[in-house]
């Protein structure tokens, strides 16, 4: 256990006498995969408090007689979509194309903001019959989940119209590279929840 | 106080539920307090304008991104908050010492001041003392460990302290301006819902750890990516300083539990102010899921203390007793088992819930393997110890004294995991007795071995040595005199936060635990004392060499302080005790022959500014001061986004200026007569020949 290593060769200093210039980038989008791991642990608990609670509507409107699978499905659909616009636009940023950056970038936001739009009338439609967030145990769960998921999509729109700004004031360098690549992290990280939701909330709801 | 407050119900468009009567003049001892604190205030204020030194203070210190320079405000800002959490805790001894019905009355303390204080202790030592305490050590030590030159993100890190601090000052000002809870440090509903916390004592609570909560998440982000992105090249992870390992489980187990923290008091928050029904008693709502979620976050954050002081422990008898650490394996297994264990256990602090046997049977078992790994550490750190020729400084006297106090305190905590006899210990003060013995016993006296073990890295000079050892042997002596009888109490049948009682039986034992709580007191009077008198003879404790203590790990390998940016040259490391390593093969203190430009993140104002516009939203929030709350939301969004804009924001130390400064440090090495050890092996830093092992 008390090992002493043999001496070391002739050239070794300690210290690396030549350095590398470090990753920036690469210690971005790590962090960013650690943010989006707690972000995943921040879902799980509000899935969990819907799972012990979700049921517990005390006599207010239940799930299964307001839910609407096909207004649902389309603004799924809408996410899904976008999903795949924000795919293009990496896909354009690889290839130096920031006119087509733009385009799949405005599809994205086009699509997200009708998500968007579509569950803020499903929340006041929901109101309008008698389910609001302080309606039941069960609403209350309801709203806090899928709440939080819009409004993660809400700060995703800002953040990628500052990024659009970002990228139109400097172009595609090296950082705005890494920070489209994180928000293209969270966009579809958005989408793998939604698609839990979906399933969990709405298809399990009905049943 | 409580009394007389009034509740506003419909908030005034401008003022929200803030009154006058929100102020309690009426109360004499938070008037003299409050006015004490004014006027010291006004001084600290005052001569730093009359000595012109805010612009110092702003440049040098407040937008700073430096780790080390981070990490020592945290460490102050800590102490500070230990003397408010301790004053707390006299308040309560010296209560239950006089309150037995038969002979004096109830005391002085009312109930609902009472109550506040025991939240206002739990939550200060845990958020605000503990927590910070040790995330200042990390953030001090382990980029130097690891052989970075700061952490990876240094802006995040100066968010994450200011933070902190914006939350540590709203628990400031709601002993001034309103109330603090009255609920227990983790505020269980129904207690803390709007029916019987209708004021704002429990929102001061909920913004403040909801706004630190998010700075803790960022923290622990941030040391995952440093440590395992950033590392030395060379330095394997098996190769890393166990304290960098324990550092690297604890913000693990950060960003995995603080969210699950976010969400709870999220909802509750909601209860309070939407009108939600998550753990209300009607409409479907379910309190025991709040009790369920807060300690599915409790208990690993009981692991994020600990972790780190046990990889101090290693550091230390690893140094003290010239040895290498025994078993590093192991440990670092032990380590990463307990990580993982931290998550399963959560139910053992309410048994009584009524989850069946079969659930209690596990949560049971399950806490009682945490011990396994835990006393594999302990094995480790006597092995290592033994044979070796330790040096009994003032960290070593912190081990030896948490050697002696964590073991009863493991074994009162292997007691209260088996399910049965916790429905007799439940809430009592055995528990209380148990959980003290710990976080005392176990992480404060691991961190002041480390404050006392790295205080001459980043000050440059020692603490006064004798002083420390007084100040251990009255923190252990006073440890034990003021938690011992709260074990015998606990068997008496004494249940915890109790303002007044009626056995006098009791009240002999409480007598003692006053004892003991005033001789913590001339502890922690000492160490005071020990800074002042450590600062004020800086010049005769002067650390020349940079490793006073003859370390073994990167940071000694550097100069004390160490210069902003760490190391002129990044380590090539090629074994686990790399200084150890160079001094025994002559590497040591060798200058090179030429430097390069050094890449430095700049300061940023943003980390202050955006935490102070999360206070104006915490603060707006709590006294429902409706268009406040958005300027402080809208305020510190926008100051993010224009942060964000910000280019060039590293720059390049030209080689020259580390050439001059490497030559001052070279002079002074030559002035201290260091030298690297000659080749029969023996190492004479640290004023006494050391032989390698």
């Amino acid at each position: 256990m008390n090992t002493t290593l043999p001496p070391p060769p002739a050239d070794f200093s300690g210290f690396i006498e030549q350095e590398h210039e470090h990753d920036y980038g690469g210690d971005t989008v790590f962090g960013f995969w650690i943010y989006i791991l707690s972000d995943c642990i921040l879902f799980a608990t509000l899935f969990a408090v819907f799972a012990v609670i979700g049921q517990n509507f005390a006599g207010t409107p239940e799930a299964k007689e307001l839910f609407n699978l096909n207004f649902i499905l389309v603004a799924t659909v809408l996410l899904l979509v976008s999903s795949s616009t924000f795919g293009m636009a990496m896909l354009s940023a690889q290839a130096d194309d920031i006119a087509g950056v733009m385009k799949w970038l405005a599809a994205t936001f086009a699509l997200g903001f009708g998500f968007l739009a579509m569950e803020i009338y499903e929340f006041w439609h929901f109101a309008n019959e008698g389910a609001t967030l302080g309606s039941s145990a069960a609403w209350s769960a309801f709203y806090a989940l899928i709440g939080t998921h819009g409004l993660h999509v809400l700060f995703g729109l800002i953040w990628m119209v500052v990024l659009v700004l970002m990228i139109l004031k400097e172009g595609l360098t090296t950082d705005n590279r890494v920070r489209m690549s994180c928000l293209s992290l969270f966009w579809h990280f958005l989408d793998i929840i939604w698609i839990c939701v979906f399933s969990v909330v709405y298809l399990m709801g009905v049943m | 106080m409580a009394a007389n407050y009034t509740i506003v119900t419909d908030p005034h468009p401008i003022w929200g539920r803030l009154t006058f009567d929100s102020i309690p003049f009426e109360d004499p001892i938070l008037v003299t307090t409050f006015s004490v604190v004014l006027i010291g205030s006004i001084g600290i204020v005052g001569s730093i304008l009359y000595f012109g030194k805010l612009k110092y203070l702003w440049d040098e210190w407040f937008t700073s991104v430096d780790h080390k320079k981070i990490g020592i405000m945290y460490i102050i800002v800590a102490f500070i908050m230990m003397l408010r959490g301790f004053s707390d805790a006299l308040l309560m001894r010296s209560q239950q010492a006089i309150a037995v019905a038969s002979e004096s009355g109830a005391g002085y303390l009312p109930p609902e001041h009472y109550d506040q204080i025991f939240t206002a202790h739990g939550v200060i030592m845990i958020f605000f003392v503990a927590m910070p305490f040790i995330i200042g050590l990390m953030n001090i030590v382990v980029p130097l460990q690891i052989g970075a030159r700061d952490v990876a993100f240094p802006f995040l890190n100066s968010l994450s302290f200011w933070l902190f601090v914006v939350s540590a000052l709203m628990l400031n000002i709601s002993l001034f301006v309103g109330e603090f809870a009255a609920t227990g440090w983790l505020a269980y509903p129904p207690l803390s819902g709007l029916e019987y916390s209708p004021w704002v004592g429990v929102d001061y609570w909920l913004w403040a750890l909801q706004i630190s909560g998010i700075g803790t998440l960022l923290t622990g982000v941030n040391f995952v990516v440093t440590i395992l992105r950033m590392r030395a090249p060379g330095m394997t992870l098996m190769k890393m300083p166990v304290f960098s390992w324990t550092s690297l489980c604890a913000n693990a187990l950060i960003v995995v539990s603080f969210p699950i923290l976010t969400v709870t008091i999220t909802l509750l928050t909601m209860d309070r102010y939407l009108g939600t029904h998550f753990f209300t008693g009607d409409m479907g709502g379910n309190q025991m899921m709040y009790v369920n979620l807060i300690w599915a976050w409790g208990h690993p954050e009981v692991y994020i203390l600990m972790l780190p002081a046990f990889g101090i422990f290693s550091e230390v008898t690893a140094t003290f007793s010239r040895k290498r650490l025994f078993g590093y394996t192991s440990l670092v297994w032990a380590t990463a088992a307990i990580m993982l264990l931290a998550f399963v256990v959560w139910l053992h602090h309410f048994f009584t819930m009524g989850a069946g046997a079969s659930v209690n049977a596990f949560f049971g078992i399950a806490t009682m393997i945490i011990s396994i790994p835990t006393g594999v550490k302990l094995f480790n750190w006597i092995f290592t110890m033994y044979r070796g020729r330790v040096k009994w400084d003032s960290p070593m006297w912190w081990t030896a004294a948490f050697f002696l106090t964590f073991a009863i305190g493991g074994m009162s905590g292997v007691m209260l995991a088996i399910p049965a006899a916790n429905f007799v210990f439940h809430n009592s003060l055995f528990l209380v007795a148990h959980f003290h013995n710990v976080i005392i016993g176990g992480a404060l006296f691991g961190y002041f071995a480390g404050l006392a073990y790295w205080f001459p890295k980043t000050t440059g000079f020692q603490l006064d040595e004798r002083l420390g050892k007084i100040a251990c042997a009255l923190w252990a002596v006073g440890f034990f005199v003021a938690f011992m009888p709260l074990y015998v109490l606990g068997f008496m049948g004494m249940t915890r936060r109790l303002n007044y009682y009626d056995n006098p039986e009791w009240n002999f034992w409480l007598l003692i635990a006053g004892c003991g709580a005033l001789i913590i007191l001339c502890g922690i009077l000492v160490q005071a004392y020990q800074i002042f008198a450590s600062i004020r003879d800086r010049e005769t404790n002067r650390d020349l060499t940079g490793d006073p203590w003859g370390g073994r790990t990167l940071e000694w390998a550097t100069s004390s302080p160490p210069p902003f940016y760490n190391f002129a040259k990044i380590p090539e490391v090629r074994d686990r005790d790399h200084w150890h390593d160079m001094k025994q093969h002559g590497l040591a203190y060798k200058k090179p022959e030429s430097y390069q430009p050094i890449h430095m993140p700049k300061n940023t104002w943003a980390g202050v500014v955006i935490s102070l516009f999360a206070m104006l939203l915490g603060l707006a929030m709590v006294w429902h001061i409706w268009w406040a709350a958005i300027v402080g939301l809208v305020g510190s969004m926008v100051c993010f986004i224009a942060y964000s804009f910000e280019r060039k924001k590293h720059y390049y130390v030209p080689a020259e200026e580390v050439e001059a400064i490497e030559t001052a440090r070279a002079r002074q090495l030559a002035q201290a007569g260091a030298r690297t050890p000659s080749e029969d092996g023996r190492d004479y830093i640290g004023g006494d020949a050391v032989v390698s092992m």
